[in-house]
Formats: structure tokens, sequence, C-alpha cells
């Protein structure tokens, strides 16, 4: 336990220098506070509390930015220890290569943490200043708060294992964005088409909600929209999160951090100095 | 006790290609042992083999009585890489910190270990701004943590001036006297002499000679090297009488004999008495001596 604490320490400290974790803080608090924002024409007639309808727009950037975010914190993380020629000595000191990752990701994800909590903590200053029922939405922001933190853990895991499959951080870098692209963009737009293409016939039925849960994106999105029903509107994928248990979706955002994590350690433990 | 590191036919091949080929040896608590040859011989292959970095394709190697890489063995070994490198963010007090909770040791060592080796006064400062002499001291303060019973050490004075290169000398002699082994690599033998008990030279993955440096030079039985230096008008004379000998320019003779004919050939020109006015015995230097092992095998 002490050698993961030890790592997690040099790591915070490393991003510290780096300002990974200025940069994290400000864009989630820019973003938070352009969604506050631009949120606030529309809410009026709904009958729905200021808070609530920031978190639906909150929902819809966290899927996008906190991937985003993970991806670039955690490429360098192996590929760079090669690079530098920093991994073999590191990897005769008596810890094991999982303590390694999880010492990383406890600091990265504390980052993550923290930028989330700033940017949600802001917006939800910004919704209760003006309107006082906003109250209401708190247990959502809340919601949305842990889920987004294993949404980056999630994604910082992968971020780890494409670094170790790389080995050079120009590649992992590479292999980062094309996840990104992949589970957060074009996922969605290849299932919109399946769907339409299939006209309400079996894969829009069994396989559908399936593909969804697979992944931990969209799996996020599910759980947050379909736990605050007030927010079902503002998304495409409001139909299908009805027809989905929340046990569902909320087990999958829950077990993705750990399936990345464990394919991050065996990634890692094939990286030959 | 039992020795520290043992070496048993072990072999090595990358794709087919051998890196090492049968090497066996083994080290004793308190020995120091230079691993000599040339880039491409095989010791930084052998050195990442007994760390558990890569693993042997045949033979045993035995790292204080455990596998290597093992709990075990990570625990009592301490490496020093060829050019340390470590994370340019932090600074040299912060990264020893850090190798010394991952030991399990007080991080309020780092300044006294850092002071150790000279670096006192840049603790404080970031390793991006290190040359490459203050970085190497970085990778000897960390492998100096926590008292390890062997030390590997990948050219360890590579980068460092001949003063410090003597005080880190100084630091091995202190850690072989408490008792700890240390297997340390060089390409010269100039600059391991008379500071290590034991030379093993490698060739092509292969161990081609094993011994102290006398045991080295007598094997060896390269010949010595004399300067005459004769009284006015007695070069010609000389020359004619000692077979072999030669003129040079400056008229000075140059004779070369076998080791175990020097004394008879240094009598023989003594008989001379007043016609030699000088002599110098020039005996094989090491580096001849390093070239005659590296270079016999498989020339």
């Amino acid at each position: 336990m002490h050698r993961i604490l030890a790592t997690a320490g040099t790591e915070f400290r490393i991003a510290l220098r780096n300002r990974w974790v200025a940069i994290a803080i400000v864009l989630m608090t820019l973003f938070a506070l352009v969604l506050s924002a631009a949120g606030s024409a529309p809410t009026g007639g709904l009958g729905v509390d200021r808070l609530s309808v920031t978190v639906a727009s909150l929902t819809s950037l966290a899927v996008y930015l906190v991937p985003l975010l993970a991806l670039l914190m955690s490429f360098d993380a192996i590929a760079g220890e090669v690079e530098r020629g920093t991994l073999p000595l590191l990897l005769t000191y008596p810890v094991a290569r999982v303590e390694i990752v999880l010492g990383k990701l406890a600091a990265h994800v504390a980052i993550l943490a923290l930028a989330v909590g700033v940017g949600y903590g802001i917006a939800a200053a910004a919704a209760l200043a003006v309107d006082p029922d906003a109250m209401a939405g708190l247990p959502a922001l809340w919601r949305l708060g842990w889920t987004s933190v294993l949404l980056g853990a999630t994604f910082l895991g992968a971020g780890y294992a494409l670094s170790a499959l790389a080995r050079r951080p120009s590649g992992a870098a590479g292999l980062a964005i094309g996840l990104w692209l992949g589970l957060v963009v074009l996922y969605d737009l290849g299932l919109l088409a399946a769907v339409v293409a299939d006209d309400g016939g079996w894969f829009t039925t069994d396989l559908f909600p399936v593909a969804l849960l697979a992944n931990p994106a969209d799996a996020f999105r599910l759980f947050n929209l379909s736990a605050s029903d007030a927010t079902a509107a503002a998304s495409g994928v409001g139909g299908a999160a009805a027809a989905i248990p929340l046990w569902q979706s909320a087990l999958s955002v829950a077990l993705w951090p750990l399936v990345a994590l464990a394919l991050a350690t065996s990634a890692f433990r094939k990286v030959t100095p | 006790m039992t020795s520290t590191l043992k070496i048993s036919s072990l072999t090595k091949r990358f794709d087919g290609v051998a890196a090492l080929t049968d090497v066996s040896l083994t080290v004793a608590p308190g020995q120091r042992v230079a691993l000599l040859g040339h880039n491409g011989a095989g010791k930084s292959t052998m050195m990442k083999i007994i760390l558990g970095l890569i693993p042997a394709t045949s033979g045993k190697v035995e790292v204080l009585g455990a596998a290597p890489g093992s709990a075990g063995a990570r625990a009592g070994v301490a490496y020093l890489p060829e050019n340390a490198a470590f994370h340019p963010a932090l600074t040299g007090e912060e990264q020893l910190r850090h190798y010394l909770r991952l030991r399990g040791e007080s991080p309020s060592q780092a300044l006294s270990l850092l002071g150790r080796v000279g670096l006192g006064h840049a603790a404080r400062r970031r390793i991006g701004t290190y040359s490459k002499g203050m970085r190497q001291r970085v990778g000897l303060a960390q492998a100096l943590i926590g008292h390890p019973k062997l030390l590997v050490l990948d050219e360890p004075t590579s980068g460092l001036d001949p003063v410090s290169r003597r005080d880190f000398y100084a630091l091995l002699d202190g850690l072989a006297a408490e008792g700890a082994s240390i297997l340390l690599s060089s390409h010269a033998l100039t600059e391991v002499e008379a500071r290590t008990d034991r030379i093993l030279i490698l060739a092509r993955g292969r161990l081609v000679a094993e011994g102290t440096l006398a045991d080295l030079r007598r094997v060896a039985a390269l010949p010595v090297a004399m300067t005459v230096t004769a009284r006015n008008g007695y070069a010609n004379t000389l020359a004619e009488a000692l077979p072999g000998a030669r003129i040079d320019a400056a008229g000075l003779l140059h004779l070369t004999c076998a080791q175990e004919s020097k004394l008879s050939m240094l009598a023989r020109i003594a008989d001379f008495g007043t016609k030699v006015a000088d002599i110098d015995v020039v005996p094989p230097s090491l580096e001849d001596i390093y070239s005659h092992f590296s270079q016999r095998e498989g020339q």
C-alpha cells in the first residue's frame, strides 16, 4: 500500500509541475460556466429546476470531455517511462507492476475528481444563485459527479493499456485519439445508422441495448439520463434509456474501470524493458 | 555464507542470435567484480538477466538464493543503469524520496544520500537542469538506498570526471567492506585497475578470461618491451649483441622478450656495464592485455 501511495504522490507532483492539474480544472470550469450560461434560456416553460437542466447539459459534455482529459493524462504514463529510460530502474525496485499502475491511477483519478468537483460545483452555484428550486437537482448532480470520475477511471485505464501497447508516446497518443473517436463519437453514429437501417427489427430490440451497455461512455450517459427522468427530453437516447433497467447501466459504469485496470495491468506486464 | 550471485551455463538468444553463450560465474559477499567487454559483448544483457528484467534462454541464475526479479531478490539488489535517467520535472531530493519510499525506507534520508555523492547543493533543483555527471550521481545515490547486498552497476563511471571517479571507487570500497557484492561493467580495463578484486572479460557473449589482474597478466603472457639507451658510440655494438633489437632514429634500442626471460635479459644488458646509460622496462599495458583477451575469441 505504501508503494502505491508513494507512486501516487510522485505522479500527482509531476502532473502539478506539468500543469495538468491546472489544465483539467480550467477546462472543466470553463465548460461548466458556458453550459450554465447557455442553459438559462429555455428553462421556464419545462417546469424543471435550473440545476436539473444544467445536469442534462453537463452529462452530454462530460461524455466527451472526461474521456478526452483522461486519455490525455494517461497516454504518456508507460510509453513515457520507456522513452525516458526510467522504466528499467523502476522495475528493479521491489514494486509490483500492478502497484505502479494503481499509483498512477490514484493520482490521475484524484486530479479528475478535483476538476470535476470544481467544474460541477461552479455550475451548481450558478444555478442556485438564480433559481431557489435548484436544490432539487443536487442528487442528479452528485450522481453525475461520481459517475464522471468512474468514466474517467475507465479511460485512464484504457490509456495506460494503449500506452503499454504502443511503447512510444507518439504512437500511444495516436491510439488514444483513435479510441476516443471510436468509443465516444463514431460508436453512437454507427449505432444510429444501424437502428435506422434496421427499422425496428431484431437489432433495435435485442442488440441495441446491449451495445449501449457495452460502451462505457454510453452506459454513463444512459445511467445519468434514466436516473433523472426530467432530463430524458434532452437526449436522443432517451427512448432507449427508458427501456434499459437502471441497475444494468449502473453495473456497466461500475465494472468498466475494473476491466480497464485489468487490461492496463496485463498490457504493462508484457512490456520488456 | 553462500554466494551472492551464482550463474551457471547461462545462455541468452534474441531471435536466434546468441547474446550470451554458456556463461558461468559466482560472486561472493564483499567481492568487487568488474565485467569488461566491447559494446555488444553482452554485459548489459547479462545484467538485465541478473536483475530479472529479461528472461534467460537457458541456464540457472540465483540472486541472493532466489530467482532473479523475485521479490526477495529485488529487495536486496540495487541497480545503476547505463545513462541513468529520471523524470526531469522532479528535483533530485523528490526523486530520491520516491525511491526511498518504494524500498520502505524513511524518505528523510534523501538529503544525506545526495550529500554522500556530492549533490547536496543541487538537491532542490529539477533533474531536468542537471548535467550527465550529476544524473549519474543521482543514480548512484539511489543505488545506495537500504544497504543492498548486491550492486549491479552498468558503466557507473561514464560521465564522471577523474576526481569524482576516485570518490566513486572509494564509496564502493566502503560498501564492499560492509559485505556488499559489487558487479560493475566497463569497457576500459584502465578504469577498473586495482579497484576490483576480480576481472571478467566477455567477448561476443562468451566469458573469455577471469581472475585478478595479476592472473590475467600471467595467462596472457604478453612480451615485455625494453628500451636501452647506449653511451655515445656503443649503440651498434649493443644492437649486434642483442638478438632482435632495433635502433630508432634517436639512437635508442628497442627489444622485447617473454615474461619469464625478463630477468635473464636484464642481466645480459647489465653485463655491458658502462656501455649502457639507461634502461626502461615497459610491462604490457592494461589495454594490451584487454585486447589480447577480447579479440582472441572469434577472430
